[in-house]
């Protein structure tokens, strides 16, 4: 088998408080192939921004990675130096941000933005760069990129920014690129498009990308495979079609039935009662069981480990073999 | 954006006529100036001779009419008490004002971006502290106290700098300038720093502020994840960002500068508008304190002017609201 484009194993990230130390994120670990789109969904607060920002090295102080083992094809990068995660960033992982408003810098040419960025990463010379720049514009769909290249951010619409960043996040033909939300500040028309232009330059680059968003119907129509997450850990992965259509996990279970079908049965949508844990209050055993229906004594003293089962990787007492009268249950 | 500017100059003459009341009607309330003239024993009709002459009974809108007509042509009578035109007094003062302002503006601006810049991005270190406890110093001592003890200690104490006028000064037409000189420059020290550390204070805790500001922002967040190096993010992108409401801050200031250089210029006895305008006080010296009210006002009217020019330069996006009609 290849080596992962991107490695993940047992993640933590911490955030240390004047009171206590809170872990965003508690044990994570997943592998992205080439070319492959992992989607990562999750409440808000679950973990899935903070997973992105720790890959490309972005956690600030007074968060820490503070163990676990990123590794990109194969190289170790998570206790680099900053100089040379600084020299990771942009080249060989891209980033895209929510909000495409305020992702650029509004006092430079867009233009401007692009040749620095292919700049600090290329040995280009500023027309080839230049060039280079208007490409990628006219890649990622901008009309007219020679003349557009000297506009202003103000001077685009939303959508038409977020493209920008796109295209600013592969302007170094990068091995991953990891989007966080990158369709949720959009109106529904533009982020068909830009789902559909990521996935494409996934493609045509062999790109890995992980992609960070509470939104099912973007995973559904763009990943390969989903992690589900919930306060900081992984509690369901596996191929799309599996989770969406099989979910094992009840948070996933319940995350799958919150969603409105289009065939229209005229089903009350499932809700998952309560809210997710707080950082600082997150309960022994399983995160999940103050709100789970299938909760049992174990769930309540033992964290669950992500184990394999079929396609699927479950972190759920259910589908732990070993006892058997809970796998029972869960048939009956 | 032609439409821009012109439509601010006509804003600023505006401004220019409501001050010119002000200043003509100082005419009228700081008493009658035949009494400032003639002396005490003058009889009635030599008083009504005078009073004729100067046109002072002519009906008050025809001498408004009469004032503003010579002051656009920078006539602005004769002094009282130096019975010399007004305009002459204050084009003779005017360059020491305008290079101590502008000295200490340069000294305010350079030192106050370099410290802000730096106790924005390194917050924790001990120099950092050290020019925050400047600042506090610098916000609220009052000027006539930091240049009584700058005098203090290197005028009297240590004897390195002259501690009254301007030194040696080169005259290049009508300008004179002490800027070629050394005893000039030693001058122009303390005067400088006294009158520009205020400013320079206010500049730099608005640098730290605006900077951590940016810093937070998206674009700059967006910036590291472009693997951009730190110098790029910090005087590239975050620098740029923060000057935009620094050049406001500056602008106007320097109109201020200008204004309270009369502070400064008492303590030094430096011979510029401020101290011609000190003494004409004391001397119900009416033409000068009304031409230097309309001089301060002038500056500050312009500097605005130039202040929104400049805006629409450094940021782009002005630039479209503004051509665009609203």
């Amino acid at each position: 088998m290849t080596v992962p484009v991107l490695s993940v194993r047992n993640l933590e990230v911490e955030f240390l408080t004047r009171r206590s130390t809170l872990r965003a994120i508690n044990g994570v670990s997943f592998d992205i192939a080439k070319g492959e789109v992992l989607g990562v969904v999750g409440e808000s607060g679950a973990g899935k921004s903070v997973t992105g920002l720790a890959v490309i090295g972005l956690i600030d102080p007074p968060g820490r990675i503070a163990s676990g083992e990123i590794y990109l094809s194969g190289t170790r990068i998570d206790h680099l130096p900053p100089e040379e995660i600084r020299r990771i960033r942009g080249k060989r992982i891209g980033m895209i941000f929510q909000d495409p408003l305020t992702s650029l810098n509004p006092l430079y040419r867009i233009g401007d933005q692009i040749v620095e960025t292919i700049r600090t990463h290329m040995n280009l010379s500023e027309t080839a760069a230049r060039k280079r720049a208007i490409d990628l514009l006219a890649e990622v769909g901008i009309p007219a990129p020679e003349k557009r290249i000297d506009a202003y951010p103000h001077e685009f619409s939303g959508g038409m920014r977020q493209r920008v960043v796109i295209a600013l996040a592969i302007c170094a033909e990068p091995e991953l690129i990891i989007a966080d939300e990158p369709t949720t500040a959009l109106d529904v028309s533009v982020q068909a498009q830009i789902i559909s232009l990521i996935k494409r330059l996934g493609r045509d680059h062999g790109t890995a990308v992980m992609l960070v968003t509470h939104d099912m119907g973007v995973i559904a129509e763009t990943s390969d495979r989903v992690a589900v997450m919930y306060s900081g850990r992984i509690a369901e992965i596996g191929p799309v079609q599996d989770v969406v259509q099989n979910p094992l996990h009840p948070y996933a279970k319940g995350l799958m039935g919150a969603i409105p079908t289009l065939a229209g049965e005229d089903k009350r949508l499932v809700q998952i009662p309560g809210s997710m844990p707080r950082l600082s209050a997150i309960p022994p055993g399983c995160s999940f069981n103050p709100r789970c229906a299938f909760a049992f004594d174990r769930c309540r003293v033992d964290r669950p480990e992500p184990l394999k089962h079929g396609s699927h990787a479950v972190a759920c007492h259910l589908f732990d073999t070993a006892p058997g009268e809970a796998a029972k249950e869960t048939a009956a | 954006m032609l439409a821009f500017t012109l439509r601010r100059a006509i804003q600023a003459i505006g401004v220019m006529i409501a001050v010119g009341v002000i200043a003509f009607s100082m005419f009228r309330f700081a008493g009658d100036p035949v009494n400032q003239i003639v002396s005490l024993d003058t009889p009635a009709a030599e008083r009504e001779a005078v009073r004729k002459s100067l046109g002072l009974d002519d009906p008050v809108p025809v001498q408004f009419a009469r004032y503003f007509g010579n002051a656009v042509q920078f006539k602005f009578g004769v002094s009282y008490q130096f019975r010399q035109p007004v305009s002459n007094l204050l084009m003779e003062r005017m360059p020491a004002t305008l290079e101590l302002a502008a000295c200490a503006t340069v000294l305010a601006m350079v030192f106050g971006i370099l410290m802000g810049v730096y106790s924005a991005l390194r917050r924790d270190t001990i120099l950092t502290k050290f020019f925050q406890a400047v600042s506090l110093i610098g916000i609220s001592l009052p000027t006539f106290l930091i240049g009584i003890l700058l005098i203090y200690l290197f005028s009297v104490t240590l004897g390195w700098l002259p501690s009254f006028g301007r030194g040696d000064v080169v005259r290049i037409g009508w300008w004179t300038t002490g800027l070629l000189t050394l005893s000039g420059l030693k001058a122009l020290i303390m005067p400088s720093i006294t009158l520009g550390l205020f400013q320079m204070t206010l500049i730099m805790r608005l640098v730290r502020a605006e900077m951590l500001e940016v810093l937070r922002t998206d674009y700059i967040r967006f910036a590291r994840a472009r693997g951009l190096t730190t110098r790029a993010i910090h005087f590239g992108h975050a620098l740029k960002n923060t000057l935009v409401p620094v050049i406001t801050v500056a602008g106007l200031q320097f109109g201020s500068v200008i204004a309270f250089a009369i502070i400064t210029e008492t303590v030094f006895q430096w011979p510029g508008m401020g101290l011609l305008f000190v003494q004409a006080v004391q001397n119900v010296d009416i033409p000068i304190m009304a031409a230097y009210l309309l001089m301060v006002s002038l500056i500050f009217v312009t500097i605005n002017l130039v202040v929104d020019i400049l805006y629409t330069i450094v940021d782009p996006r002005l630039r479209s609201t503004i051509s665009r009609p609203a």
